[in-house]
C-alpha cells in the first residue's frame, strides 16, 4: 500500500514553467524558418520575464519547504534567482547580433540557455545534496554544449573538451565528498546533515568528506589552485557563452557554497574557515598578478574572476550575517560588472573579428567617446574605484573580515587589489591616449548600444545608491 | 557457505579488476571488466539489491560494455603509443598514488567503519521485494529528483544532437520515391537515325 501525499508545487512554480517553456520552444523552434528566429529569443526573453514575475509573486510566502524536503523557496533564493533571470536576459540579448554575424544563430542555443537558467534555479532551491548535484549536472551540461556550440571553431572545440574533462573531475570529489557527509549523517537532507554535524563536529569522515566538497566547489568557482580551466574556457568559447559562464553561474555557485558550507555544515566552520581562506589568498594573489601578463581581454577577464572569486570567498569565511550578505551583494555586483565588460568585446566585434584583444580597444575614445565612457565605468567598477559599486562591494566585504579580527587577510586583499588596478586602468590608458589601429565603424545596433549603457550606467547608480541592494542582500539573510 | 561464496567472488572481481588495467590487448580488457561487473551483480545480488543487480548486468553488461567493445574494435589503438612514459612517470606517480592510498586508509579505516561500527543489516523476510520498495520511493519521495534526472537526459540528447547534427549540401542520397516513381520515358531516349555503312574497322 502505497501512501503518497501530492506534494506543493506552489514553490516550484518558476521552476515548472521554466522547464514547460524550455520544452515548448524547443519543439516550436522546429517549424520555424531561419528567418523569424528571431520569435525562438522572444519567446526565450519571454520565458525569463515570466518566471521572474512567478518569483517575485512568491516571495511574500517566506520559507517553504517540499517535494519530500528536497526542495527550498526561501527569501535568500528569490532574490539570487530574480538575478539569474535578469543576468541571462541580458546576456541573451548581447548574444543576438554576435551569433546572428556568425551563422550560430539558433534556437538551441537559447534552449539550452534556458535548461543552464533550469539547473541554476534547482541548485538555488536545493535542500538535499541529491537536488543540488542534480541541477550543478543540468547546468553544467548545458554549458558544455554551449561552449562547443561554435563546432567549427578549433579552439572552441579545445576549450569545451577541457572543461567537459575538468568538469567530470571536479564533480567526481565533490560526489565523493557527498558521498562521505552521507555515510556519517546517513541522510542527503540538507538541515539533517547539519544537525548530524552539531552532535558530532570532530568527527573524521565528516571532515575528510568536507575537504572534498570544498575542492569540488572551488573547482566549480574557479579559485586557485583549482582554476586552470577557468583561462582556456574563456578565452575559447564564443563570447556571448563566457558571457553566459561568467555571469549567471557565479550566483548559482554562491547559492551552492551556502547552502553546503553555511546551511549544511555550518558548525565545521573553523575548519572550512582554514581551507577558503588559503583559497581565498591565492585566488586574489594569483589571479590579480597573472592577469597583469595578458594580452587577451578574455583570458585577462578570466584571472580577473579568479581574483574576485577570492573576495567572494572572503565574505563567505567571515562565517557572519555580515560576511554572507557581503558576498551575496559581492556576486551580484560582479555578474553584472562582468556582463558589460563582455558585452564590449561584442559590441566591438563584427563578422569575421573578434575584439578579444587590448590592442583593439586603443583609441576608442576617438571612434566612439560614449562607449569609451561606459568601458571606463565598467573597468573602474571591477577595480573597485569610487563611486563605482565595485568599490562598495570590494569595501563591505572587507569590513565584514576586518570585523571578525583577520584584519591581515584584509591589508593582503586590499594590497593585491591595488595590483590589479593596474591592469584595469591599462584599458582605461588603451582607449583614450593610443592611437586607434582598428579605424572600421562600429557595427553595434541600437538596442545592444542601449544595454551597454543601462548596464555601465547601472553600475555608477548602484555605486551612489547601493543601500537598497545591501538592503535586500542583508534581509535574506 | 555463503561466506565462501562471497569470498570466490570477491577474489574473481579482484583478479578481473587487476586484469583490466593490466592486459595489453584493450578487446581483452574490456571483457574483463565485463565479468568484473558480472561478479559484483553477484555480489550485489548477496546483499538483498537485487533490483541494482540485475540493472548493472541488463544496463552495463548488456548495452554499455557492448557498445564499448565495438568502440574498441572500431578504433585502431595504438597500446604501445598509450604506454610511452609509463615509467618515467611511474616514479612519480606510483609514491603519490601510495600516498594518497595510505592517508584514505588512515581516515576511511577500520576505526569508522570497522564492522564493530557498522553492524551487519537485519534480513528481510522472503516475499520482501527490493525492487518494489525502490519504485516505490523513487515515484513518490525522490519524485522531484527523478524528473530531473529525465531533464538532464533531454539535455544531453539535445546537446548531442547539435553537436553532431550537421546538413552538408554536397551529399548523395537516394530519393527511393523518385526511383520508385521513375518511368521509361525518363530514363531510356530512342533515336531514330539512319543506318551507318560498315566501314571495315578503319575509320580513325
Amino acid at each position: 500500500m502505497v501512501n503518497f501525499e501530492i506534494p506543493n508545487f506552489v514553490p516550484a512554480l518558476p521552476e515548472i514553467f521554466v522547464l514547460t517553456m524550455a520544452c515548448v520552444i524547443l519543439i516550436f523552434d522546429l517549424f520555424i524558418k531561419d528567418n523569424d528566429r528571431i520569435v525562438t529569443f522572444v519567446l526565450a526573453i519571454g520565458t525569463l520575464v515570466g518566471a521572474m514575475m512567478l518569483t517575485i509573486s512568491l516571495s511574500e510566502t517566506g520559507r517553504v519547504l517540499t517535494f519530500n524536503d528536497m526542495f527550498v523557496s526561501d527569501p535568500m533564493g528569490n532574490v539570487l534567482k530574480v538575478f539569474i533571470y535578469l543576468v541571462t536576459a541580458v546576456v541573451f540579448i548581447y548574444s543576438r547580433q554576435y551569433l546572428k554575424q556568425r551563422g550560430l544563430f539558433k534556437g538551441e542555443y537559447f534552449v539550452l540557455g534556458l535548461f543552464g537558467v533550469l539547473g541554476m534555479m534547482v541548485m538555488v532551491s536545493a535542500h538535499s545534496m541529491l537536488t543540488l548535484y542534480m541541477g550543478l549536472e543540468l547546468l553544467s551540461l548545458s554549458l558544455y554544449a554551449m561552449v562547443a556550440f561554435q563546432r567549427d571553431s578549433l579552439s572552441a572545440t579545445e576549450a569545451a573538451m577541457k572543461y567537459f574533462v575538468l568538469g567530470a573531475l571536479a564533480s567526481g570529489m565533490l560526489l565523493y565528498g557527498m558521498s562521505m557527509l552521507y555515510g556519517v549523517a546517513g541522510t542527503l537532507d540538507i538541515a539533517g546533515i547539519s544537525a548530524v554535524v552539531a552532535q558530532s563536529p570532530n568527527n573524521i569522515i565528516l571532515l575528510l568528506g568536507l575537504a572534498f566538497v570544498v575542492v569540488g566547489l572551488a573547482f566549480k568557482l574557479g579559485a586557485v589552485p583549482f582554476h586552470m580551466w577557468v583561462p582556456d574556457v574563456y578565452q575559447g568559447a564564443p563570447t556571448p557563452v563566457t558571457m553566459y559562464i561568467g555571469a549567471a553561474p557565479k550566483i548559482a555557485a554562491f547559492a551552492m557554497v551556502m547552502r553546503l558550507l553555511v546551511e549544511g555544515l555550518g558548525d565545521l566552520h573553523g575548519h572550512w574557515q582554514t581551507m577558503l581562506v588559503v583559497l581565498a589568498i591565492l585566488s586574489i594573489v594569483i589571479g590579480n598578478v597573472v592577469a597583469i601578463a595578458q594580452t587577451n581581454l578574455k583570458r585577462m577577464l578570466a584571472y580577473s574572476t579568479i581574483s574576485h572569486v577570492g573576495f567572494i570567498l572572503l565574505g563567505i569565511l567571515a562565517g557572519t550575517e555580515n560576511g554572507y550578505s557581503a558576498s551575496m551583494f559581492y556576486v551580484v555586483v560582479y555578474a553584472l560588472t562582468s556582463m558589460g565588460a563582455f558585452g564590449m568585446i561584442i559590441v566591438l566585434s563584427r563578422a569575421g573579428f573578434e575584439a578579444d584583444n587590448i590592442d583593439d580597444f586603443k583609441g576608442l575614445n576617438e571612434r566612439s567617446p560614449w562607449l569609451a565612457a561606459m568601458m571606463m565605468i565598467l573597468m573602474f567598477s571591477m577595480a573597485g574605484v569610487p563611486p563605482t559599486v565595485g568599490f562598495y562591494a570590494k569595501l563591505s566585504v572587507l569590513q565584514s573580515i576586518v570585523q571578525v579580527d583577520l584584519v591581515w587577510l584584509a591589508v593582503t586583499a586590499v594590497v593585491f587589489s591595488v595590483v590589479g588596478a593596474f591592469y584595469y586602468l591599462r584599458i582605461i590608458k588603451t582607449m583614450y591616449f593610443d592611437k586607434p589601429e582598428d579605424t572600421a565603424k562600429i557595427e553595434a545596433g541600437m538596442d545592444m548600444r542601449i544595454v551597454i549603457s543601462l548596464n555601465s550606467l547601472g553600475m555608477l547608480a548602484l555605486g551612489i545608491f547601493p543601500a537598497a541592494l545591501m538592503q535586500w542582500c542583508i534581509v535574506v539573510m | 557457505m555463503e561466506s565462501v561464496i562471497f569470498y570466490l567472488f570477491s577474489a574473481v572481481l579482484v583478479a578481473s579488476s587487476l586484469a583490466v588495467i593490466t592486459v595489453r590487448n584493450p578487446v581483452h580488457a574490456v571483457l574483463f571488466l565485463v565479468l568484473a561487473f558480472f561478479t559484483c551483480a553477484a555480489i550485489w545480488l548477496m546483499m538483498e539489491a537485487e533490483f541494482l543487480a540485475i540493472t548493472l548486468v541488463l544496463v552495463y553488461v548488456g548495452a554499455v560494455m557492448v557498445l564499448f567493445l565495438f568502440v574498441v574494435m572500431m578504433l585502431d589503438i595504438n597500446i604501445s603509443v598509450l604506454r610511452e612514459g609509463f615509467v618515467k612517470n611511474a616514479y612519480v606517480g606510483v609514491p603519490v598514488a601510495l600516498i594518497v592510498l595510505l592517508e584514505l586508509i588512515a581516515v576511511v579505516g577500520r576505526k569508522e567503519f570497522g564492522l564493530e561500527q557498522m553492524p551487519a543489516p537485519v534480513r528481510h523476510a522472503a516475499d520482501y521485494s527490493n525492487t518494489k520498495e525502490l519504485g516505490r520511493v523513487l515515484y513518490t519521495d525522490y519524485v522531484y529528483a527523478f524528473e530531473l534526472a529525465a531533464v538532464v537526459l533531454v539535455v544531453a540528447i539535445i546537446a548531442a544532437i547539435i553537436l553532431t547534427m550537421r546538413r552538408r549540401p554536397n551529399t548523395k542520397v537516394q530519393n527511393i520515391g523518385e526511383q520508385v516513381a521513375v518511368r521509361r520515358d525518363d530514363r531510356v531516349r530512342i533515336v531514330k537515325m539512319a543506318s551507318e555503312k560498315k566501314n571495315d574497322g578503319s575509320a580513325t
